[in-house]
């Protein structure tokens, strides 16, 4: 068992960690405030091969792998979480399973363009009705000669607005349950397919979420992705594989949110003496950083076994909820320590409050994570 | 066309501890960087290379560790990376040093060598200048910038203490750069993954064309007499005057001290 670093993975972290303080920094306050998204970063990422990191170069990806992956989305979401979630959405949920589960024509068509960044791209399963119950879906997708012809919506859509290519779940056959679903590959100008109205968010307020509107959309039968009636599998293991981009974002909020604090307990001073010499400070700042480091190695555990093609979806569960509760913990006690500057846009730890409530959330809730992780531990 | 670009590896801090008893630096735990007039130097051989597909070299000497440059350097896109390690060049100074990377270019092919204007541990701007006339070369120092503007000719901007030249120089040549010429490039991801799929060449002193008499300590004419930190000074005043006050307080604090 080997925990140092690859000299790959240091020269890694000294480029990203230089691109996030240099490039994704500087627009983070800006961008949650106006709720715009951050193209101007998404194309000098797309440069640097950062939009499709653990991919192969023959499909145009850099040739990481996920341990890598995992380290770009924690240093960008040190700084801004929007930035992280743009590439873990994109990487994640909609390049990943094309590489997974895709024909060798699908991986050829649309892989390049995404690994390169030109296109982006976007996950559609959540429905106004079909939240952690997936397989509630009520969009339909019925074949007609050589298309499917899709009909409903999708809400919460990471990149929606910005997408090119989305990975969407339909009922192909309501009788079947989730047996029923089918996942399949729309691009951006298909006719019938609108983008709806952009979210008002707590959090990650550039990223673009939308609705995605399907009103006899007709899709042609080759981008169905994966077996016909295989789509909940594919979305689920979609999402195991979001979970370690979604961990890797709470981790770097949590990380972000710690490294404000230790700055500010060291400058700020009461009764005489910055507050970092108050055991108070000392031990609550020990107790965090602690989690903050088993999230890392947890993180670090489900994106290796996910490199080496071990079974990672428990693993994964455990790293999201873990990161996920550490992120809100942190920041919300990296709020008290700053005290009122803490609640004022002034400092940033208020965003990263607001950034990290979404990590509980999306790509599977905390109890989502508990569902599978003790479903694996009493089967 | 073929750049050749020399580079060094410093450690990333100015506050260099010395060791009191030796006058060497104490480089334990001191992150070690490109150093920054060497990278620009880079950016410039990189975008030579995005142009006119020119072939780009790195070389540097030092230890082992300082492989980590040229990985650095491979990851932001070059094409290949020497790496100069012999216990014989240990103890260089400038001129063994200019002579151990002289000896080494005399067995490359280059139209264009490149180095930064002076590393931020030494500060002695020599290398580069040593090599040219090592090598018998035109050499251009303190570049700004550089266009290519027809088959063996560049037109270089050259800094000068008030102002620019604007200098044609024929290749090969040798040019020094100013860190502040551009922003070098990031490292790609891509690029970082193949930098550890090339192999670095490492060259020890049988390798290259130079008299061993002339390498590492042996070589080097230079003796350290003594090295300080330099103490701290007090604040100096500063007064927003006219020119006319202005001169009449240096002439008053002049005279106050004596000087005049």
């Amino acid at each position: 068992m080997n925990f140092s670093l690859t000299r790959e993975q240091e020269l890694f972290l000294q480029m990203i960690k230089e691109f996030a303080e240099k490039e994704v920094k500087p627009l983070a306050a800006e961008i949650d405030e106006d709720e715009r998204f951050p193209e101007e970063t998404v194309r000098k990422m797309a440069k640097l091969g950062i939009m499709g990191i653990p991919f192969p170069t023959e499909y145009g990806g850099a040739g990481g792998d996920n341990i890598l992956y995992s380290m770009a989305i924690e240093e960008i979401s040190r700084f801004c979480a929007t930035t992280g979630v743009i590439v873990s959405a994109h990487t994640s949920l909609c390049i990943a399973p094309i590489y997974e589960q895709g024909t060798e024509e699908q991986k050829r068509k649309y892989m390049p363009k995404l690994c390169s960044g030109e296109w982006l791209g976007a996950f559609g399963l959540t429905e106004p009705n079909a939240g952690t119950d997936a397989s509630a879906q009520q969009t339909t997708a019925i074949p007609d000669g050589d298309e499917y012809v899709l009909n409903g919506s999708k809400i919460f859509i990471t990149n929606a607005a910005y997408a090119q290519v989305y990975i969407v779940m339909a009922m192909t056959d309501k009788s079947l349950g989730t047996k029923g679903i089918s996942a399949f590959i729309v691009e951006r100008d298909t006719p019938g397919f609108t983008i709806g109205k952009k979210e008002k968010k707590l959090g990650i307020r550039g990223s673009a979420t939308c609705e995605l509107i399907f009103e006899n959309c007709r899709i042609p039968k080759e981008n169905l992705l994966g077996k016909l009636g295989g789509g909940f599998g594919v979305a689920m293991k979609t999402l195991d594989g979001g979970r370690i981009g979604i961990a890797s974002q709470a981790l770097g909020i949590a990380q972000g949110a710690m490294d404000e604090t230790v700055k500010y307990v060291k400058e700020r001073k009461q009764f005489g003496k910055a507050i970092a010499q108050f055991q108070n400070t000392q031990f609550q700042l020990a107790d965090l950083e602690t989690k903050i480091e088993a999230s890392r190695l947890l993180v670090r555990v489900a994106a290796y076994k996910k490199d080496e093609k071990i079974p990672y979806t428990v693993d994964a569960a455990r790293a999201k909820l873990f990161a996920a509760e550490t992120a809100m913990e942190v920041t919300n006690k990296a709020i008290q320590f700053h005290g009122g500057y803490g609640y004022t846009r002034e400092y940033p730890v208020e965003r990263m409050l607001r950034d990290a409530k979404i990590t509980e959330i999306y790509e599977g809730t905390s109890e989502v994570q508990r569902m599978v992780i003790s479903a694996n531990l009493l089967k | 066309m073929n750049v050749i670009v020399c580079i060094k590896q410093v450690p990333d801090t100015t506050e260099i501890k010395l060791n009191p008893e030796t006058g060497t630096m104490i480089r334990d735990g001191v992150p070690s960087i490109m150093n920054p007039d060497d990278k620009a130097g880079l950016e410039i051989a990189l975008e030579l290379k995005d142009k006119y597909g020119a072939n780009v070299t790195v070389i540097t000497m030092g230890p082992a560790q300082a492989d980590k440059i040229l990985r650095e350097a491979l990851a932001m896109g070059a094409d290949r990376a020497i790496l100069l390690t012999d216990r014989k060049f240990a103890g260089a100074d400038t001129l063994a040093t200019s002579n151990a990377l002289a000896g080494t270019l005399r067995t490359l092919d280059f139209d264009l060598i490149i180095a930064g204007r002076q590393a931020i541990d030494g500060d002695t701007a020599q290398v580069g200048p040593q090599i040219a006339e090592h090598l018998g070369l035109p050499q251009v120092t303190y570049v700004e910038d550089l266009e290519y503007i027809e088959s063996k000719t560049f037109r270089i901007k050259k800094s000068t203490e008030d102002g620019y030249q604007i200098i044609e120089v024929d290749t090969p040549c040798l040019i020094t750069v100013l860190s502040s010429a551009n922003t070098p490039r990031y490292m790609s991801v891509g690029g970082i993954v193949n930098a550890f799929r090339k192999e670095i060449e490492i060259w020890g002193a049988d390798k290259i064309d130079v008299d061993e008499l002339k390498l590492g300590l042996k070589g080097s004419p230079t003796r350290v007499f003594k090295s300080f930190t330099k103490g701290a000074k007090a604040a100096g005043q500063i007064y927003d005057v006219d020119a006319s006050k202005a001169v009449d307080i240096i002439i008053e604090k002049l005279k106050e001290k004596f000087i005049i």
